[in-house]
Protein backbone atom coordinates (compact mmCIF):
# COMPACT_ATOMS: atom_id res chain seq x y z
CA UNK A 1 0.00 0.00 0.00
CA UNK A 2 1.17 3.46 -0.90
CA UNK A 3 0.94 5.58 2.23
CA UNK A 4 1.44 8.80 0.31
CA UNK A 5 -1.68 8.33 -1.82
CA UNK A 6 -4.26 9.02 0.91
CA UNK A 7 -2.29 12.05 2.10
CA UNK A 8 -2.18 13.38 -1.45
CA UNK A 9 -5.89 12.78 -1.90
CA UNK A 10 -6.68 14.65 1.31
CA UNK A 11 -4.48 17.60 0.32
CA UNK A 12 -6.03 17.76 -3.16
CA UNK A 13 -9.52 17.59 -1.68
CA UNK A 14 -8.64 20.42 0.69
CA UNK A 15 -7.41 22.62 -2.14
CA UNK A 16 -10.42 21.78 -4.32
CA UNK A 17 -12.66 22.72 -1.41
CA UNK A 18 -10.82 26.00 -0.77
CA UNK A 19 -10.94 26.83 -4.48
CA UNK A 20 -14.67 26.14 -4.75
CA UNK A 21 -15.37 28.24 -1.66
CA UNK A 22 -13.29 31.12 -3.02
CA UNK A 23 -15.04 31.06 -6.41
CA UNK A 24 -18.41 30.84 -4.68
CA UNK A 25 -17.61 33.78 -2.39
CA UNK A 26 -16.32 35.99 -5.19
CA UNK A 27 -19.33 35.21 -7.40
CA UNK A 28 -21.76 35.90 -4.58
CA UNK A 29 -20.10 39.18 -3.59
CA UNK A 30 -20.11 40.42 -7.18
CA UNK A 31 -23.72 39.38 -7.67
CA UNK A 32 -24.64 41.21 -4.46
CA UNK A 33 -24.13 44.54 -6.24
CA UNK A 34 -25.42 43.74 -9.72
CA UNK A 35 -29.13 44.09 -10.43
CA UNK A 36 -31.61 42.49 -10.28
CA UNK A 37 -31.56 42.67 -6.47
CA UNK A 38 -34.54 41.01 -4.83
CA UNK A 39 -35.44 43.53 -2.11
CA UNK A 40 -38.53 41.70 -0.90
CA UNK A 41 -36.49 38.53 -0.43
CA UNK A 42 -33.91 40.48 1.60
CA UNK A 43 -36.74 41.72 3.82
CA UNK A 44 -38.15 38.21 4.19
CA UNK A 45 -34.74 36.82 5.12
CA UNK A 46 -34.08 39.63 7.62
CA UNK A 47 -37.28 38.62 9.34
CA UNK A 48 -36.17 34.98 9.47
CA UNK A 49 -32.51 35.56 10.30
CA UNK A 50 -32.78 38.59 12.56
CA UNK A 51 -36.22 38.94 14.06
CA UNK A 52 -36.96 35.29 14.77
CA UNK A 53 -33.53 34.87 16.39
CA UNK A 54 -34.35 37.56 18.97
CA UNK A 55 -35.80 35.27 21.68
CA UNK A 56 -32.94 32.77 21.68
CA UNK A 57 -30.23 35.43 21.40
CA UNK A 58 -31.92 37.61 24.04
CA UNK A 59 -32.18 34.75 26.52
CA UNK A 60 -28.57 33.65 26.09
CA UNK A 61 -27.40 37.26 26.37
CA UNK A 62 -29.36 37.75 29.59
CA UNK A 63 -27.88 34.69 31.28
CA UNK A 64 -24.40 35.47 29.99
CA UNK A 65 -24.57 38.97 31.49
CA UNK A 66 -25.85 37.51 34.75
CA UNK A 67 -23.18 34.86 35.10
CA UNK A 68 -20.50 37.36 34.10
CA UNK A 69 -21.56 39.63 36.98
CA UNK A 70 -21.42 36.71 39.42
CA UNK A 71 -17.98 35.53 38.31
CA UNK A 72 -16.44 39.00 38.30
CA UNK A 73 -17.85 39.61 41.77
CA UNK A 74 -16.33 36.38 43.08
CA UNK A 75 -13.02 37.01 41.33
CA UNK A 76 -12.88 40.71 42.24
CA UNK A 77 -13.68 39.85 45.85
CA UNK A 78 -10.26 38.19 46.22
CA UNK A 79 -8.62 41.59 45.64
CA UNK A 80 -11.32 43.62 47.31
CA UNK A 81 -12.19 44.91 43.83
CA UNK A 82 -15.81 43.69 43.61
CA UNK A 83 -17.04 47.20 42.79
CA UNK A 84 -15.64 46.82 39.28
CA UNK A 85 -18.50 44.51 38.20
CA UNK A 86 -20.49 47.02 36.03
CA UNK A 87 -17.40 48.12 34.10
CA UNK A 88 -16.18 44.62 33.29
CA UNK A 89 -19.67 43.37 32.43
CA UNK A 90 -20.25 46.10 29.87
CA UNK A 91 -16.76 45.71 28.43
CA UNK A 92 -17.02 41.92 28.16
CA UNK A 93 -20.51 41.97 26.70
CA UNK A 94 -20.07 44.68 24.06
CA UNK A 95 -16.60 43.71 22.91
CA UNK A 96 -16.68 39.94 23.06
CA UNK A 97 -19.58 37.99 24.46
CA UNK A 98 -22.42 39.85 22.75
CA UNK A 99 -21.19 39.30 19.19
CA UNK A 100 -19.68 35.85 19.81
CA UNK A 101 -22.62 34.36 21.70
CA UNK A 102 -25.11 35.84 19.22
CA UNK A 103 -22.93 34.63 16.33
CA UNK A 104 -22.77 31.07 17.63
CA UNK A 105 -26.50 30.95 18.41
CA UNK A 106 -27.40 32.31 14.97
CA UNK A 107 -24.93 29.91 13.32
CA UNK A 108 -26.78 27.02 14.96
CA UNK A 109 -30.24 28.36 14.31
CA UNK A 110 -29.98 30.10 10.96
CA UNK A 111 -26.85 28.59 9.35
CA UNK A 112 -28.35 25.13 9.71
CA UNK A 113 -31.71 26.24 8.33
CA UNK A 114 -30.10 27.91 5.31
CA UNK A 115 -27.96 24.86 4.51
CA UNK A 116 -30.90 22.48 4.90
CA UNK A 117 -33.22 24.59 2.77
CA UNK A 118 -30.79 25.25 -0.07
CA UNK A 119 -29.43 21.70 0.15
CA UNK A 120 -32.93 20.28 -0.27
CA UNK A 121 -33.51 22.61 -3.20
CA UNK A 122 -30.28 21.29 -4.73
CA UNK A 123 -31.10 17.59 -4.40
CA UNK A 124 -34.69 18.04 -5.61
CA UNK A 125 -33.45 19.97 -8.69
CA UNK A 126 -35.19 23.19 -7.60
CA UNK A 127 -31.94 25.09 -8.16
CA UNK A 128 -31.73 23.74 -11.72
CA UNK A 129 -35.37 24.71 -12.16
CA UNK A 130 -34.49 28.30 -11.20
CA UNK A 131 -31.85 28.33 -13.92
CA UNK A 132 -34.26 27.05 -16.55
CA UNK A 133 -36.68 29.82 -15.57
CA UNK A 134 -33.95 32.34 -16.47
CA UNK A 135 -33.32 33.21 -12.82
CA UNK A 136 -29.77 33.24 -11.45
CA UNK A 137 -29.87 30.98 -8.36
CA UNK A 138 -26.99 32.81 -6.68
CA UNK A 139 -28.82 36.12 -6.98
CA UNK A 140 -32.16 34.64 -5.99
CA UNK A 141 -31.04 32.42 -3.10
CA UNK A 142 -27.58 33.45 -1.87
CA UNK A 143 -27.45 37.23 -2.22
CA UNK A 144 -30.64 37.98 -0.21
CA UNK A 145 -29.40 35.78 2.64
CA UNK A 146 -25.98 37.43 2.62
CA UNK A 147 -27.43 40.95 2.73
CA UNK A 148 -30.01 40.00 5.34
CA UNK A 149 -27.43 38.42 7.66
CA UNK A 150 -24.98 41.27 7.14
CA UNK A 151 -27.62 43.86 8.06
CA UNK A 152 -29.52 42.08 10.79
CA UNK A 153 -26.62 40.68 12.83
CA UNK A 154 -25.38 44.11 14.05
CA UNK A 155 -28.95 45.07 15.00
CA UNK A 156 -29.37 41.75 16.78
CA UNK A 157 -26.08 42.21 18.63
CA UNK A 158 -26.94 45.78 19.64
CA UNK A 159 -30.08 44.39 21.27
CA UNK A 160 -28.15 41.45 22.75
CA UNK A 161 -25.61 43.92 24.24
CA UNK A 162 -28.39 45.83 25.99
CA UNK A 163 -30.00 42.67 27.31
CA UNK A 164 -26.64 41.27 28.44
CA UNK A 165 -25.82 44.43 30.40
CA UNK A 166 -29.32 44.31 31.84
CA UNK A 167 -28.71 40.70 32.91
CA UNK A 168 -25.61 41.84 34.81
CA UNK A 169 -27.60 44.67 36.36
CA UNK A 170 -30.40 42.37 37.53
CA UNK A 171 -28.01 39.91 39.18
CA UNK A 172 -25.88 42.67 40.73
CA UNK A 173 -28.78 44.62 42.23
CA UNK A 174 -30.86 41.60 43.22
CA UNK A 175 -28.24 39.38 44.84
CA UNK A 176 -24.92 41.26 45.06
CA UNK A 177 -26.22 44.36 46.91
CA UNK A 178 -25.30 46.89 44.20
CA UNK A 179 -27.15 50.19 44.08
CA UNK A 180 -29.08 50.35 40.80
CA UNK A 181 -28.40 54.01 40.00
CA UNK A 182 -24.68 53.68 40.77
CA UNK A 183 -24.47 50.52 38.66
CA UNK A 184 -25.95 52.30 35.63
CA UNK A 185 -23.81 55.41 36.13
CA UNK A 186 -20.63 53.32 36.33
CA UNK A 187 -21.62 51.38 33.21
CA UNK A 188 -22.34 54.49 31.13
CA UNK A 189 -19.30 56.44 32.33
CA UNK A 190 -16.93 53.60 31.61
CA UNK A 191 -18.27 52.45 28.24
CA UNK A 192 -16.78 54.08 25.11
CA UNK A 193 -18.19 54.29 21.60
CA UNK A 194 -15.42 52.11 20.25
CA UNK A 195 -16.40 49.24 22.57
CA UNK A 196 -19.80 49.12 20.93
CA UNK A 197 -18.69 49.81 17.35
CA UNK A 198 -16.03 47.14 17.37
CA UNK A 199 -18.61 44.61 18.56
CA UNK A 200 -21.01 45.63 15.81
CA UNK A 201 -18.31 45.32 13.14
CA UNK A 202 -17.64 41.81 14.42
CA UNK A 203 -21.36 41.08 14.27
CA UNK A 204 -21.56 42.08 10.59
CA UNK A 205 -18.58 39.86 9.74
CA UNK A 206 -20.09 36.94 11.66
CA UNK A 207 -23.38 37.44 9.84
CA UNK A 208 -21.59 37.25 6.51
CA UNK A 209 -19.76 34.07 7.58
CA UNK A 210 -22.97 32.38 8.76
CA UNK A 211 -24.93 33.10 5.58
CA UNK A 212 -21.99 32.28 3.32
CA UNK A 213 -21.23 28.91 4.93
CA UNK A 214 -24.91 27.99 5.03
CA UNK A 215 -25.39 28.83 1.36
CA UNK A 216 -22.11 27.28 0.23
CA UNK A 217 -22.69 23.97 1.96
CA UNK A 218 -26.29 23.83 0.83
CA UNK A 219 -25.40 24.69 -2.74
CA UNK A 220 -22.80 21.93 -2.97
CA UNK A 221 -24.74 19.22 -1.17
CA UNK A 222 -25.46 16.04 -3.06
CA UNK A 223 -26.95 12.62 -2.65
CA UNK A 224 -30.34 13.03 -1.02
CA UNK A 225 -31.26 13.21 2.66
CA UNK A 226 -27.84 12.14 3.91
CA UNK A 227 -26.12 14.77 1.77
CA UNK A 228 -28.38 17.48 3.14
CA UNK A 229 -27.63 16.29 6.69
CA UNK A 230 -23.90 16.47 6.05
CA UNK A 231 -24.28 19.93 4.50
CA UNK A 232 -26.17 21.14 7.57
CA UNK A 233 -23.57 19.79 9.99
CA UNK A 234 -20.72 21.25 7.92
CA UNK A 235 -22.43 24.62 7.75
CA UNK A 236 -22.79 24.87 11.54
CA UNK A 237 -19.34 23.49 12.37
CA UNK A 238 -17.46 25.53 9.78
CA UNK A 239 -19.26 28.78 10.54
CA UNK A 240 -18.73 28.31 14.31
CA UNK A 241 -15.01 27.71 13.85
CA UNK A 242 -14.68 30.59 11.40
CA UNK A 243 -16.55 32.90 13.80
CA UNK A 244 -14.13 32.13 16.63
CA UNK A 245 -11.09 32.48 14.35
CA UNK A 246 -12.39 35.72 12.83
CA UNK A 247 -13.15 36.98 16.33
CA UNK A 248 -9.51 36.61 17.30
CA UNK A 249 -8.30 38.25 14.10
CA UNK A 250 -10.75 41.14 14.40
CA UNK A 251 -9.90 41.70 18.05
CA UNK A 252 -6.20 41.88 17.24
CA UNK A 253 -6.89 44.32 14.39
CA UNK A 254 -9.52 46.47 16.13
CA UNK A 255 -7.96 46.77 19.60
CA UNK A 256 -4.22 46.95 19.00
CA UNK A 257 -4.14 50.47 17.61
CA UNK B 1 -28.94 19.49 -50.47
CA UNK B 2 -30.83 17.43 -47.96
CA UNK B 3 -28.14 18.21 -45.36
CA UNK B 4 -28.39 21.94 -45.94
CA UNK B 5 -32.15 21.85 -45.65
CA UNK B 6 -32.02 19.87 -42.42
CA UNK B 7 -29.58 22.38 -40.94
CA UNK B 8 -31.78 25.34 -41.72
CA UNK B 9 -34.76 23.97 -39.79
CA UNK B 10 -32.87 22.52 -36.82
CA UNK B 11 -34.17 24.02 -33.58
CA UNK B 12 -31.61 22.38 -31.32
CA UNK B 13 -28.47 20.70 -32.51
CA UNK B 14 -25.74 18.88 -30.58
CA UNK B 15 -22.41 18.26 -32.30
CA UNK B 16 -19.83 15.97 -30.72
CA UNK B 17 -20.84 16.87 -27.16
CA UNK B 18 -18.58 15.29 -24.56
CA UNK B 19 -18.79 15.38 -20.79
CA UNK B 20 -16.91 13.47 -18.15
CA UNK B 21 -16.96 13.52 -14.36
CA UNK B 22 -13.49 12.60 -13.15
CA UNK B 23 -12.59 9.29 -14.75
CA UNK B 24 -16.18 8.50 -15.75
CA UNK B 25 -17.07 9.39 -19.34
CA UNK B 26 -20.78 10.21 -19.44
CA UNK B 27 -21.22 11.72 -22.91
CA UNK B 28 -18.80 10.52 -25.56
CA UNK B 29 -19.55 12.62 -28.61
CA UNK B 30 -23.32 13.01 -28.86
CA UNK B 31 -24.69 14.15 -32.24
CA UNK B 32 -28.37 14.93 -32.22
CA UNK B 33 -30.65 17.20 -34.23
CA UNK B 34 -34.16 18.23 -33.25
CA UNK B 35 -36.13 19.75 -36.08
CA UNK B 36 -38.51 22.63 -35.49
CA UNK B 37 -41.90 21.39 -34.27
CA UNK B 38 -40.63 17.87 -33.80
CA UNK B 39 -41.07 15.70 -30.73
CA UNK B 40 -37.90 13.74 -30.14
CA UNK B 41 -37.64 11.16 -27.38
CA UNK B 42 -34.26 9.92 -26.20
CA UNK B 43 -34.44 6.50 -24.60
CA UNK B 44 -31.74 4.78 -22.64
CA UNK B 45 -31.11 2.98 -19.38
CA UNK B 46 -30.58 4.65 -16.04
CA UNK B 47 -27.20 6.33 -15.78
CA UNK B 48 -26.55 6.51 -19.53
CA UNK B 49 -26.23 10.29 -19.41
CA UNK B 50 -29.68 11.35 -20.59
CA UNK B 51 -30.09 13.95 -17.85
CA UNK B 52 -26.52 15.16 -18.31
CA UNK B 53 -27.24 15.73 -21.99
CA UNK B 54 -30.28 17.89 -21.22
CA UNK B 55 -28.35 19.82 -18.56
CA UNK B 56 -25.60 20.54 -21.08
CA UNK B 57 -28.11 22.02 -23.52
CA UNK B 58 -29.60 24.19 -20.77
CA UNK B 59 -26.18 25.37 -19.61
CA UNK B 60 -26.56 23.89 -16.12
CA UNK B 61 -23.52 21.77 -16.96
CA UNK B 62 -20.69 22.75 -19.27
CA UNK B 63 -19.69 20.24 -21.96
CA UNK B 64 -15.96 19.44 -22.13
CA UNK B 65 -16.01 19.39 -25.93
CA UNK B 66 -18.43 19.84 -28.81
CA UNK B 67 -20.99 22.47 -29.67
CA UNK B 68 -24.66 23.09 -28.98
CA UNK B 69 -26.73 25.22 -31.33
CA UNK B 70 -30.15 26.69 -30.64
CA UNK B 71 -31.81 28.23 -33.70
CA UNK B 72 -28.45 27.99 -35.44
CA UNK B 73 -26.72 30.04 -32.72
CA UNK B 74 -23.78 28.52 -30.84
CA UNK B 75 -24.84 28.65 -27.18
CA UNK B 76 -22.19 26.29 -25.78
CA UNK B 77 -20.25 28.89 -23.81
CA UNK B 78 -22.86 31.57 -23.26
CA UNK B 79 -23.20 33.05 -19.77
CA UNK B 80 -25.08 35.79 -17.96
CA UNK B 81 -27.58 37.86 -19.89
CA UNK B 82 -27.03 36.10 -23.23
CA UNK B 83 -27.65 32.72 -21.58
CA UNK B 84 -30.82 34.03 -19.91
CA UNK B 85 -32.08 35.23 -23.30
CA UNK B 86 -31.59 31.71 -24.71
CA UNK B 87 -33.17 30.12 -21.62
CA UNK B 88 -36.33 32.17 -22.18
CA UNK B 89 -36.96 30.00 -25.23
CA UNK B 90 -37.01 26.89 -23.03
CA UNK B 91 -39.42 25.26 -20.65
CA UNK B 92 -38.56 22.21 -18.62
CA UNK B 93 -40.51 19.58 -16.71
CA UNK B 94 -38.27 17.97 -14.11
CA UNK B 95 -38.37 14.35 -13.06
CA UNK B 96 -39.46 15.12 -9.51
CA UNK B 97 -41.38 18.21 -10.73
CA UNK B 98 -38.90 20.39 -8.72
CA UNK B 99 -41.63 22.77 -7.60
CA UNK B 100 -40.53 25.56 -5.26
CA UNK B 101 -42.05 24.47 -1.96
CA UNK B 102 -41.69 27.94 -0.44
CA UNK B 103 -44.13 29.39 -2.98
CA UNK B 104 -47.83 28.67 -3.60
CA UNK B 105 -48.75 26.77 -6.76
CA UNK B 106 -49.75 29.83 -8.78
CA UNK B 107 -46.43 31.56 -8.07
CA UNK B 108 -44.61 28.43 -9.18
CA UNK B 109 -46.45 28.53 -12.49
CA UNK B 110 -45.96 32.28 -12.85
CA UNK B 111 -42.30 32.23 -11.74
CA UNK B 112 -40.81 32.46 -15.22
CA UNK B 113 -43.15 35.33 -16.05
CA UNK B 114 -42.51 37.34 -12.87
CA UNK B 115 -38.77 36.74 -12.36
CA UNK B 116 -37.60 35.86 -15.84
CA UNK B 117 -39.64 38.32 -17.86
CA UNK B 118 -40.71 41.04 -15.42
CA UNK B 119 -44.47 40.60 -15.86
CA UNK B 120 -46.59 42.33 -13.17
CA UNK B 121 -47.78 39.95 -10.43
CA UNK B 122 -51.49 40.53 -11.01
CA UNK B 123 -51.22 39.80 -14.71
CA UNK B 124 -48.91 36.84 -14.10
CA UNK B 125 -51.41 35.39 -11.64
CA UNK B 126 -54.21 35.51 -14.22
CA UNK B 127 -51.93 33.84 -16.73
CA UNK B 128 -50.99 31.17 -14.16
CA UNK B 129 -54.64 30.36 -13.41
CA UNK B 130 -55.30 30.14 -17.15
CA UNK B 131 -52.34 27.80 -17.62
CA UNK B 132 -53.44 25.63 -14.70
CA UNK B 133 -56.81 25.23 -16.43
CA UNK B 134 -55.00 23.98 -19.55
CA UNK B 135 -53.49 21.11 -17.56
CA UNK B 136 -56.85 20.34 -15.96
CA UNK B 137 -56.45 22.05 -12.59
CA UNK B 138 -59.00 24.46 -11.13
CA UNK B 139 -58.17 27.95 -9.86
CA UNK B 140 -58.50 26.79 -6.22
CA UNK B 141 -55.31 24.74 -6.66
CA UNK B 142 -53.41 27.97 -7.26
CA UNK B 143 -53.39 28.93 -3.59
CA UNK B 144 -52.28 25.53 -2.28
CA UNK B 145 -48.70 24.75 -1.41
CA UNK B 146 -46.94 22.18 -3.65
CA UNK B 147 -46.50 19.86 -0.63
CA UNK B 148 -50.29 19.50 -0.43
CA UNK B 149 -50.52 17.98 -3.92
CA UNK B 150 -50.23 14.34 -5.02
CA UNK B 151 -47.42 13.26 -7.34
CA UNK B 152 -49.66 13.38 -10.42
CA UNK B 153 -50.93 16.85 -9.53
CA UNK B 154 -47.36 18.03 -8.97
CA UNK B 155 -46.47 16.77 -12.46
CA UNK B 156 -49.35 18.79 -13.88
CA UNK B 157 -48.22 21.90 -12.04
CA UNK B 158 -44.68 21.25 -13.30
CA UNK B 159 -46.06 20.99 -16.83
CA UNK B 160 -48.02 24.21 -16.34
CA UNK B 161 -44.84 25.94 -15.14
CA UNK B 162 -42.94 24.64 -18.17
CA UNK B 163 -45.50 25.97 -20.67
CA UNK B 164 -46.67 29.13 -18.85
CA UNK B 165 -44.33 31.53 -20.62
CA UNK B 166 -45.04 30.05 -24.06
CA UNK B 167 -41.65 28.42 -24.68
CA UNK B 168 -40.48 27.42 -28.15
CA UNK B 169 -38.68 24.35 -26.84
CA UNK B 170 -39.81 22.11 -23.97
CA UNK B 171 -37.71 19.42 -22.27
CA UNK B 172 -39.31 16.56 -20.38
CA UNK B 173 -37.14 14.62 -17.94
CA UNK B 174 -38.75 11.24 -17.25
CA UNK B 175 -42.28 12.68 -17.34
CA UNK B 176 -44.00 9.48 -16.21
CA UNK B 177 -41.54 8.14 -13.63
CA UNK B 178 -43.14 7.48 -10.27
CA UNK B 179 -46.71 7.69 -11.54
CA UNK B 180 -49.28 4.89 -11.73
CA UNK B 181 -50.06 3.68 -15.29
CA UNK B 182 -53.31 5.60 -15.53
CA UNK B 183 -51.82 8.88 -14.28
CA UNK B 184 -48.84 8.27 -16.59
CA UNK B 185 -51.21 7.98 -19.54
CA UNK B 186 -53.02 11.15 -18.49
CA UNK B 187 -49.72 13.00 -18.31
CA UNK B 188 -48.68 11.62 -21.73
CA UNK B 189 -51.96 12.83 -23.23
CA UNK B 190 -51.52 16.21 -21.60
CA UNK B 191 -48.01 16.50 -22.99
CA UNK B 192 -49.12 15.63 -26.52
CA UNK B 193 -52.09 17.99 -26.35
CA UNK B 194 -50.41 20.98 -24.75
CA UNK B 195 -47.35 20.69 -26.96
CA UNK B 196 -49.64 20.80 -30.01
CA UNK B 197 -51.40 23.87 -28.59
CA UNK B 198 -48.17 25.70 -27.87
CA UNK B 199 -46.60 24.50 -31.12
CA UNK B 200 -43.34 23.75 -29.36
CA UNK B 201 -40.36 21.62 -30.25
CA UNK B 202 -39.79 19.00 -27.59
CA UNK B 203 -37.05 16.76 -26.30
CA UNK B 204 -38.01 14.10 -23.80
CA UNK B 205 -35.84 11.58 -22.04
CA UNK B 206 -37.39 8.47 -20.65
CA UNK B 207 -36.97 4.76 -20.12
CA UNK B 208 -40.72 4.21 -20.28
CA UNK B 209 -41.39 2.78 -23.76
CA UNK B 210 -45.16 3.26 -23.49
CA UNK B 211 -44.59 6.95 -22.91
CA UNK B 212 -41.96 7.15 -25.67
CA UNK B 213 -44.27 5.60 -28.27
CA UNK B 214 -47.07 7.93 -27.29
CA UNK B 215 -45.27 11.28 -27.38
CA UNK B 216 -42.49 10.76 -29.92
CA UNK B 217 -42.33 11.63 -33.62
CA UNK B 218 -38.81 10.36 -33.59
CA UNK B 219 -36.84 8.21 -31.15
CA UNK B 220 -33.11 8.13 -30.47
CA UNK B 221 -31.30 5.71 -28.21
CA UNK B 222 -28.41 6.78 -26.02
CA UNK B 223 -25.99 4.08 -24.91
CA UNK B 224 -22.54 4.51 -23.37
CA UNK B 225 -22.52 8.23 -24.13
CA UNK B 226 -23.36 7.92 -27.83
CA UNK B 227 -26.51 7.94 -29.94
CA UNK B 228 -26.52 4.37 -31.26
CA UNK B 229 -29.78 4.50 -33.20
CA UNK B 230 -32.35 7.04 -34.27
CA UNK B 231 -35.37 7.00 -36.51
CA UNK B 232 -39.12 7.59 -36.76
CA UNK B 233 -41.27 6.09 -34.00
CA UNK B 234 -42.89 3.65 -36.45
CA UNK B 235 -39.52 2.04 -37.15
CA UNK B 236 -38.62 1.33 -33.53
CA UNK B 237 -39.85 -2.28 -33.72
CA UNK B 238 -37.89 -3.13 -36.88
CA UNK B 239 -34.49 -1.64 -36.23
CA UNK B 240 -32.50 -4.85 -36.30
CA UNK B 241 -30.29 -3.20 -33.69
CA UNK B 242 -29.71 -5.66 -30.83
CA UNK B 243 -29.32 -2.87 -28.25
CA UNK B 244 -32.58 -1.19 -29.18
CA UNK B 245 -34.40 -4.52 -29.30
CA UNK B 246 -33.18 -5.53 -25.89
CA UNK B 247 -34.21 -2.17 -24.48
CA UNK B 248 -37.73 -2.00 -25.95
CA UNK B 249 -38.48 -5.55 -24.90
CA UNK B 250 -37.03 -4.95 -21.46
CA UNK B 251 -35.01 -8.13 -21.60
CA UNK B 252 -32.20 -9.01 -19.21
CA UNK B 253 -30.49 -11.04 -21.97
CA UNK B 254 -28.61 -9.14 -24.64
CA UNK B 255 -25.63 -6.94 -25.39
CA UNK B 256 -26.48 -4.31 -22.72
CA UNK B 257 -24.94 -5.17 -19.38
CA UNK B 258 -26.10 -3.29 -16.34
CA UNK B 259 -23.37 -1.35 -14.62
CA UNK B 260 -23.83 -1.52 -10.90
CA UNK B 261 -21.85 1.61 -10.08
CA UNK B 262 -23.10 4.90 -11.38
Amino acid sequence: MNILAPIGRAVLALFAHAGRLTVFTVTAVFDAFIPPIYWSLIGQQMLRIGFFSLPVVGLTAFFTGGVLALQIYIGGNRYGAEAIVPQIVVLGITRELGPVIAGLMVAGRVGAAIAAEIGTMRVTEQIDALTTLATNPVKYLVVPRLWAALISMPILVAIADSIGVFGGYVVSTASLNFNGAVYIKNTVDFMTHSDVYSGLIKAAVFGFIIALMGCYNGFHSKGGAQGVGTATTNAVVSSSILILAANYLLTSVLFTK
Amino acid sequence: MAMAQAKSTAKVELRGVKKRFGPKIVLDGVDLTIEKGQSLVVIGGSGTGKSVMIKCVLGILRPDAGHIYVDGEDVTHMRGGARDAVLRKFGMLFQGSALFDSLPVWENVAFGLIQGRGVARKKARDKAIETLARVGLGPEVGDLSPAELSGGMQKRVGLARAIAAGPEIIFFDEPTTGLDPIMADIINDLIVRTVKQVGATTLSITHDMVSARKIADRIAMLYKGKIIWQGPTAEIDSTGNPYVEQFIHGSAEGPIKMEVRA
